[in-house]
């Protein structure tokens, strides 16, 4: 590495050789060993995206073979009524779903935090939840969310002969029941993450906080709340992504049900691209996914990278 | 270097013996209810027992709509299977096109299975430019009402013998507290809408809008009967009374909680399992009792080319399973247990029992096609959808409808 140095510092006039330089010989090794990460992202991440996005302007059906066909995907798309309830459904539950599990999550994180007794023993059964996948989280509420088996049928057996809890079966209720579940499954992970913020604020700070009688929630809201920007940035990233590809939920819970009153976006892809044996129009639909990711993500990317040296 | 030469020619005789020996070929099927597991074990063993190969069984779950995506993905993956049951349809349509499947023309030529198939119209789907490349083994039909003889027992009528019979003791049931129409969650409602097209619409109207694929079909007034009929259907079902599976709506039929139920025939097999008699404790009324001829489908068996360097026996095990499955011994077998009829004219069926019987008369009629068989898979998944939407949603006026199954049907292929 000496020598190479030595050169660069030579022919430090020449701009170009400069760059060239920072472009291929600077930290050499660090270079190669991001090597075949880079391939990866830009063959899988790059190269699919770009893949999916051009068979959605065809008119393939099982096999990626069709003709070019404009946006007559999109049309078609757009014009189904399956669709357009499916993306209306998962803004519903994406909006509850996000601020919900943030609000909860804190919450539980500063009830945590409290120095309570048996906090680890606590810790772990709120977050036991996010250990099952979705799929048995989907089943055991549906069990739970039975009318004839389940809390229903339960409090009738008891003698609350009017009690009513039949949200899977009420096409209006019905993604409420789909929250409910995906709230027990993904809060007590958004806590620990929350709790480890908290602890990560210096202690001196609340204890100059206390010196000027600030009360304890102003401290969390005022002070501590905007020095875990990080953590939250962290936990709506997270919380985004499981929202968008929500699938398996969906699945074992109400298979889209009743009706089509809970059907999502990434079922119809796949019900399409698989079970329907066409691609392109799955392709279309999931690059209408992609958008909306994108739509989110770069305004927020932006903020958070752009304008060069601004921050950090 | 000359006795080298010996042993490796003799090394080579050894192994080419020895590699048509027994093999285990992995045969994928979504046969899992009672009666659909009991038929296939009558495959696996007619196929063990006459060749000493090995049937390793991949069931998979999910029925259609669950187990023909992992089915053709694994095919589309590279990493096929050695046998696939699959519905006798379209499903398989590109596959075969793109060569993906094992072309069975001279097994068939040699078996001379012209001779002896019912209907011709179901090797229509499985011929490609000339070839075959799938068999169908049974036929199925969608287009039966189920009627429970304990529910009509209950409220004192006799059990219907057509459907506007049926429809019209609806009232008289729901005073009883009886469900009129038993129904399960998911698939079993798609196919619904069929079975009154061909029952109540008649035969002209499904050639009409499933094989010329005529708009102005959908818009006539026999369609819009159609359609009342279902309207009537989701009237009378609520998803509180749905039960998760098919075979659970037997049991209800069996039971008299339900009175009536618009199924495939392959619930028989459910209801014999459960120890129903038919004529005792149901009624079977094929084509809703209105038509003399019924919507044919069924299950066909695929043999996905192997990859180069598959051991030949495997292949040869192909060879004689799609031998095998057409056979009259495991025809038989396989049928009696199903509840379908099988695809041969020269088995004798006078084992099978009473709705059987009623179904081989329809067949002389011949097949109407069904959607499995007219429509692309694209556009029945359009129109599932459209009647799981109408089917849930009432604020869908049969008028609005009409006009989407037209649409759909405009851009069908």
């Amino acid at each position: 590495m000496a020598d190479y140095a030595v050169q660069a510092r030579k022919s430090a006039g020449g701009g170009l050789t400069r760059f060239l330089y920072n472009t291929f010989i600077r930290n050499l090794s660090a270079k190669i060993a991001a090597t075949p990460m880079m391939a990866t992202v830009l063959v899988v991440f790059v190269g699919c995206t770009l893949w999916t996005v051009w068979y959605s302007f065809t008119n393939s059906r099982l096999l990626p073979t069709g003709e070019f066909v404009g946006f007559d995907q999109y049309r078609r798309l757009f014009a189904t009524s399956r669709w357009n309830t499916s993306v209306n459904n998962l803004v519903i539950y994406g909006s509850f779903s996000l601020v919900f599990t943030l609000v909860f999550g804190f919450i539980l994180a500063v009830l945590m935090d409290q120095k309570i007794r048996f906090e680890s023993a606590f810790r772990t059964i709120m977050l036991y939840p996010f250990a099952l996948s979705f799929i048995v989280t989907g089943l055991v509420w549906q069990w739970i969310m039975n009318p004839t088996l389940g809390l229903q049928g339960t409090m009738r057996n008891m003698g609350w002969a009017n009690f009513t809890f039949d949200w899977l079966n009420n096409p209006r209720m019905v993604l409420y029941a789909l929250l409910i579940a995906g709230l027990w499954q993904g809060v007590g992970f958004v806590m620990v993450l929350m709790l480890a913020g908290l602890r990560s604020v210096d202690d001196e700070i609340w204890k100059a906080a206390r010196v000027d009688g600030i009360p304890t929630w102003r401290t969390y809201v005022s002070i501590v709340l905007p020095m875990m920007r990080g953590v939250f940035v962290t936990a709506v990233v997270l919380v985004g992504s499981g929202i968008v590809r929500l699938y398996d939920l969906v699945v074992a819970m109400t298979d889209g049900g009743p009706g089509i009153s809970s059907e999502v976006p990434a079922k119809y892809v796949y019900n399409y691209m698989f079970g329907a044996g066409n691609i392109a129009q799955g392709l279309a639909a999931s690059t209408m996914m992609l958008i909306t990711v994108l739509i989110i993500i770069v305004p927020w990317a932006y903020l958070e990278f752009g304008g060069k040296g601004r921050r950090s | 270097m000359k006795r080298f030469a010996v042993v490796a020619a003799m090394a080579t005789a050894f192994l080419g013996s020895t590699a048509i020996h027994a093999a285990e070929l992995e045969v994928t099927h979504w046969w899992t209810s009672a009666g659909e597991a009991a038929a296939v074990a009558e495959f696996a063993r007619v196929f063990e027992e006459e060749t000493g190969h090995t049937w390793v069984d991949s069931a998979l779950g999910g029925s259609g709509t669950g187990a023909n995506p992992v089915i053709i993905s694994r095919i589309i993956g590279g990493d096929p299977m050695g046998a696939t049951q699959m519905n006798t349809g379209r499903d398989a349509e590109e596959l075969i096109q793109a060569g993906l499947m094992r072309d069975l023309t001279d097994i068939a030529e040699e078996m001379n299975i012209s001779e002896f198939y019912v209907d011709q119209s179901l090797l229509e789907p499985c011929t490609y430019e000339g070839r075959i490349y799938c068999f169908p083994i049974n036929i199925h039909s969608w287009d039966w009402l189920w009627l429970s003889t304990a529910a009509y027992e209950t409220i004192g009528q006799p059990v219907p013998t057509t459907w506007d019979e049926y429809v019209a003791s609806w009232p008289a049931l729901q005073e009883a507290g009886i469900l009129p129409f038993g129904l399960a969650t998911g698939w079993p409602f798609a196919g619904i809408p069929g079975v009154l097209l061909a029952g109540i619409g008649g035969s002209d109207l499904i050639i009409a809008i499933n094989r010329d694929k005529d708009v102005e079909a959908v818009r006539s007034p026999e369609f819009r009967e159609v359609a009342e009929a279902l309207d009537g259907i989701r009237q009378v079902v609520s998803p509180e009374t749905m039960v998760p599976a098919f075979a659970d709506v037997g049991n209800q039929l069996l039971e008299g909680e339900a009175a009536g139920n618009i199924h495939g025939d392959w619930l028989q097999g459910d209801l014999q399992i459960a120890g129903g008699v038919p004529g005792e404790d149901y009624e079977c009324l094929p084509a809703l009792g209105l038509n003399d001829q019924l919507t044919g489908g069924g299950d066909a068996f695929y043999f996905p080319v192997l990859p180069e360097g598959t051991d030949p026996a495997v292949i040869e095990a192909q060879t004689e399973l799609a031998r095998i499955l057409i056979s009259p011994e495991a025809q038989l077998a396989f049928n009696l247990k199903k509840g379908s009829m099988p695809i041969r004219t020269d088995i004798d069926l006078s084992q099978a029992n009473a709705c059987m019987q009623k179904a081989l008369v329809l067949l002389e009629n011949g097949l109407l096609p069904s959607g499995d068989f007219a429509l692309s898979s694209d556009t029945q998944q359009q129109l599932q959808d459209l009647n799981i939407e109408f089917l849930g949603d009432d604020s869908i006026t049969v008028d609005a409808y009409i006009e989407r199954y037209a649409s759909i049907i405009e851009s069908a292929d």
